[in-house]
């Protein structure tokens, strides 16, 4: 039964390698593609022993095949794989000796085979407990494709089934077996189902959901005899506790042990419990002969009854393999030598019975002084444990019901969560935050641990469909599937800059969740492959500023801007906490809450301007610009101000600007509400927080609208019973008048909304993004944010409002923290070799009563500036 | 990924990610003589500052992560502004700039070629660090 023959005969050709592997199931197939892979196809010849009536098909899927998959679509193996290859592949011609001295396989046609090395990929066996009976008419295991077509045979004939094994398989097989229209029975020796995986509260909720699905479970009881009748066909079990199930078929699925048969007959060491026993290299005692997947005995003790080890061990041997060719060509020693085998991750998600099941880490809490984080949802057969270190370590968990979490828990087992546990196990909705995104994983976190597959890898990729050709990811269990399609861009190039392949609302996310509060740390942990270790560049540094600026309380950051590394991140304008004007000077806007001020507070900023020669203007956020400051000057004049009680207005700054107001009831016959208190309450409770562009509000006392809160970031409109909200308006090139967002709001409502609000807007707004174009982009538009942010769609709003919180709370004068920092004060000079000199290319000459910059002092070969437009001089 | 010192490169060698912290920044005049301007604590990671040159022109000098300082004229050629200096860095295919603060065209560190306008460059200077523990390291510096 050859189905490739590209070296006919059974002996060895000369000079070319055999290479002999028994057994083509699923890692026996990862080894040939890893072998293809390496190009030890083309150098050796391989043959391949198989007892099974077909190439290697997915045996994770087995029962999908009672959802009408064919064996032919869960065949692992590409059409032309095997003769593009060379490979020799023997169906239904298992291997029934090895001769180790002489090096050969006999198979059962008799067809011998001498080998070079050889690798037993044997897998198991299902284990039938020794019951009386079990060999009657009607008695199956449930392992291979051939036995899932006798059992679907012979249940036609059947009412009744019973599933010995209540483990991951058993509540395969009696899915299966209730799928065909048998009255179904699960009987576990164990207590609970799922012994292995879950623990007593997971096996609870898990009982509950089955039993309501219509499957009777038995725990705690063995069989202990298989009546038959007269014709020697099943009829009923006997159990342990002396009742009796009366049954036409049953199905053993009692767990698998390792087939090292063959490895026993020929003389290499197994354990005790069964298992070829191998090295990290699963090499075993014999330096000719490799054991992988389920029939060995891995270096630290375990069989490994998953795939993925499996596919792991495979890698292993293949680049051994590869590595001999190659030594054998080079005559060189071991050459580099690829990691070795030396245990794997545990950790299953699956979905049982429409149930979803899921544990990795140590599930059972195992470790010393570990405390279990749990939530139970017995109505709705929900149970989430997560087992957390003695440092807070997140060490496994379990998840019945609801295992949407595990592509994001499994990744960060070993770490410190970004958020406390019990939100990472209360339902969305229950107070928790909305669950942690995919963008919070960090690169080398594992997404498809069949595979191995990091998200980097993944996110290497573009499409779901070039991920699995690409990288294997989300072809075995599946379960990674829907995590790698919120990894993949929706469409085209989404990243911030040529350091980061994020948007910002990601790198926020990030930031916050990682609490990050370095940007260094950030590149070299986030960003591409290329830019990590590097500078960074003039976009990214200023937004990432931004953000952790916007979260300092929350992430540990200081809240100056200036503060230690963020210091390199700040545009110039926030570096001297000023703005850069044409000729390198800086102009200065001191805060003027709602636009309200004392005469005193007026003389001091005349007396300032005039002192310094400063041109003045009044600006149309109901302020004064003070504008052509040196450098060396910005303390001086900042000294006087603070001292008379201004603070800094952000004017340089991606953050609150003013809250302009008209005057409202307290003089305006026409007004309902007090607007200037309103403004000046906002603009005191917003200034300072840093956003992803400059934010603008105005608050008016009446209808009609004197302080144009329609053209605003966030606007606010006095009613007879309160506040309106407005958001989204714009003024500049493209005017956008606001959206209605709330109506007849109390001064609380109305600062709790706007707090929800601008956070919103803060988390998820592009670089750059004003709130207007915000809107008009994110999906849903004004409603989605309404939801968010009114109605709390996502569950948000409480960690919204803490944010804001602790914004106001941690909120400090720029101004005044620079002034009480000598070091900080050292850096405004315009030259470091001539401190106290003033930059001579700063000059001005009169214009109209004040002064203009002197441009001629920069006259020289200026050079047309390039504009988006094109070029103007 | 490395910043790698090109021949032309107006670089001080140091070790990366600690720049020495004793000594003397000396640049390269246009006149070719060497100019003490500031000790290598003044220099901040990923900032730069200006110096005062005896010709009246100035520089902007600036230490980027891997410890290496760089010198550029301080003169933004598309205005006329003597702010180079307060611009932003970055590095792009490994080689360090400076983004100009106000219209954020991209200097070269090590050549000051415009990497906007392949038409443009502004004199980099040599640096050097002189001190009691290292010894002159010389930049060859591109001399305007």
């Amino acid at each position: 039964m050859t189905t490739t023959h590209p070296h006919p005969g059974t002996a060895a050709p000369g000079a070319t390698p055999t290479l002999v592997l028994i057994g083509h199931g699923m890692v026996g197939q990862r080894f040939l593609e890893e072998l293809a892979d390496r190009g030890v196809t083309g150098r050796a010849r391989v043959v391949v022993l198989c007892e099974e009536p077909r190439p290697a098909y997915d045996r994770v899927q087995l029962t999908s095949y009672f959802a009408g998959r064919t064996p032919d679509e869960l065949s692992l193996v590409d059409p032309d794989f095997l003769a593009r290859h060379g490979i020799e592949l023997h169906l239904g011609d298992p291997a029934t000796a090895i001769d180790r001295t002489t090096r050969t396989v006999t198979a059962r046609s008799g067809l011998t085979v001498r080998y070079d090395a050889l690798v037993l990929a044997t897998g198991s066996y299902p284990f039938v407990p020794p019951v009386p009976g079990s060999d009657s008419k009607g008695c199956f295991v449930y392992r291979t494709i051939e036995d899932l077509l006798a059992i679907e045979e012979y249940a036609e004939h059947a009412r009744t089934g019973l599933v010995v094994g209540g483990g991951l398989l058993g509540l395969e097989a009696a899915g299966a077996l209730k799928g065909l229209g048998l009255r179904t029975h699960i009987v576990e020796f164990a207590p609970r189902l799922m012994a292995l995986q879950v623990d007593e509260g997971g096996g609870r909720a898990l009982r509950r959901t089955v039993e309501e699905m219509g499957l009777e479970v038995h725990t705690g009881v063995g069989g202990t005899e298989i009546v038959a009748d007269e014709a020697g066909a099943v009829t009923a079990m006997g159990l342990s506790d002396d009742s009796r199930i009366e049954t036409d078929l049953v199905v053993f699925s009692a767990g698998v042990r390792p087939r090292d048969q063959l490895a026993r007959e020929c003389g290499l060491p197994v354990g005790q419990r069964g298992g070829i026993i191998v090295d990290e290299q699963c090499r075993t005692d014999d330096p000719a002969v490799y054991a992988i997947g389920e029939c060995a005995l891995a270096a630290d003790g375990r069989v490994y009854g998953l795939v993925a080890p499996g596919y792991d061990m495979a890698r292993v041997v293949a680049g051994e393999v590869a590595a001999q060719l190659d030594d054998a060509v080079h005559g060189g020693p071991d050459a580099a030598r690829q990691p070795g085998f030396t245990g794997a991750d545990l950790s299953t998600k699956l979905k049982l019975l429409g149930v979803d099941v899921a544990s990795f880490g140590d599930a059972h809490g195992a470790t010393d002084g570990c405390l279990d984080v749990v939530y139970s949802d017995a109505r709705s057969g929900v149970y989430k444990k997560l087992v957390i270190g003695a440092t807070g370590e997140l060490l496994g968990g379990v998840l019945v019901g609801d295992a949407d979490s595990y592509g994001m828990l499994r990744p960060l087992t070993g770490s410190v969560p970004p958020v406390a546990p019990e939100q990472l196990v209360l339902p969305a909705g229950a107070g928790a935050p909305a669950a942690l995104g995919p963008e919070a994983l960090p690169g080398d976190a594992v997404i498809c641990s069949c595979h191995n597959v990091t998200k980097d890898a993944i996110q290497s990729c573009e499409t779901l469909p070039e991920v699995k050709r690409c990288t294997k990811a989300g072809t075995g269990c599946g379960s990674c599937v829907k995590m790698i399609g919120k990894l993949l861009p929706d469409s085209g190039e989404q990243g911030l800059c040529a350091c980061f392949p994020h948007t910002r609302a990601e790198l926020y996310e990030i930031v916050r969740v990682r609490r990050i509060a370095s940007y260094a740390e950030l590149l070299d942990a986030h960003g591409r492959e290329e830019a990590r270790g590097g500078e960074g560049c003039e976009v990214c540094k200023p937004a990432i500023g931004s953000v952790i600026a916007s979260l300092a309380p929350a992430v540990g950051a200081d809240g100056y801007v200036l503060q230690g590394e963020q210091a390199a991140l700040q545009d110039t304008n926030d570096h001297f906490l000023a703005n850069l004007q044409k000729n390198g000077s800086y102009s200065i806007v001191p805060r003027i809450p709602g636009g309200e001020i004392t005469p005193e507070k007026l003389i001091v900023i005349g007396e300032v301007a005039r002192d310094f020669g400063l041109y003045t203007k009044i600006t149309g956020g109901q302020r004064i610009d003070l504008f052509g400051a040196r450098v060396d000057q910005l303390p001086v004049i900042w000294d006087r101000l603070v001292a008379a009680g201004f603070e800094s207005g952000h004017a340089y700054g991606k953050a609150l600007r003013t809250v302009k107001s008209c005057v409202g009831e307290t003089w305006c016959r026409y007004g309902v509400q007090d607007s200037v208190r309103m403004a000046i309450e906002l603009e005191l409770r917003y200034r300072g927080l840093r956003a992803p562009h400059k934010l603008k509000s105005a608050v008016s006392g009446c209808a009609r609208e004197c302080a144009e809160a329609q053209s605003k970031d966030f606007g606010v409109i006095a009613t007879a019973n309160g506040w309106n909200l407005y958001v989204g308006g714009n003024g500049g090139a493209s005017p956008r008048h606001a959206d209605l967002l709330a109506q007849d709001l109390s001064d609380a409502e109305l600062i709790r909304l706007i707090d929800r609000f601008l956070m919103f807007y803060i988390r998820t707004a592009d670089r750059l993004e004003r709130t207007a174009a915000w809107l008009e982009r994110i999906e849903g538009g004004l409603d989605h944010v309404r939801d968010v942010v009114v109605h709390d769609s996502l569950g948000l709003c409480d960690e919204l409002e803490a944010l804001m919180a602790a914004h106001v709370t941690h909120y400090r004068d720029e101004w005044a923290e620079t002034l009480a920092d000598p070091e900080r004060l050292a850096r405004f000079v315009s030259f470091v070799n001539a401190p106290g000199a003033p930059d001579p290319s700063v000059r001005f000459v009169p214009e109209r009563d004040q002064v203009k910059p002197d441009l001629t002092l920069l006259a020289g070969p200026t050079l047309p500036v390039r504009t988006l437009e094109g070029t103007s001089v | 990924m490395t910043l790698t010192a090109t021949a032309t490169t107006a670089t001080a060698p140091a070790p990366a990610g600690a720049h020495p912290k004793t000594g003397t920044v000396e640049i390269r005049c246009p006149d070719g003589g060497w100019l003490a301007v500031c000790g290598p604590d003044d220099l901040t990671p990923g900032r730069g500052v200006a110096a005062l040159l005896p010709d009246g022109s100035q520089a902007a000098l600036f230490l980027d992560r891997a410890g290496r300082i760089h010198a550029i004229s301080n003169r933004d050629p598309f205005t006329g502004a003597q702010v180079l200096s307060r611009g932003l860095t970055g590095s792009a295919a490994g080689r360090p700039f400076v983004a100009s603060p106000l219209l954020k065209q991209r200097f070269d560190l090590a050549t000051g070629d415009c990497l906007d306008d392949p038409e443009v460059s502004v004199p980099a200077y040599g640096v050097r660090v002189r001190g009691p523990e290292r010894k002159a390291a010389q930049g060859a510096g591109r001399a305007h």
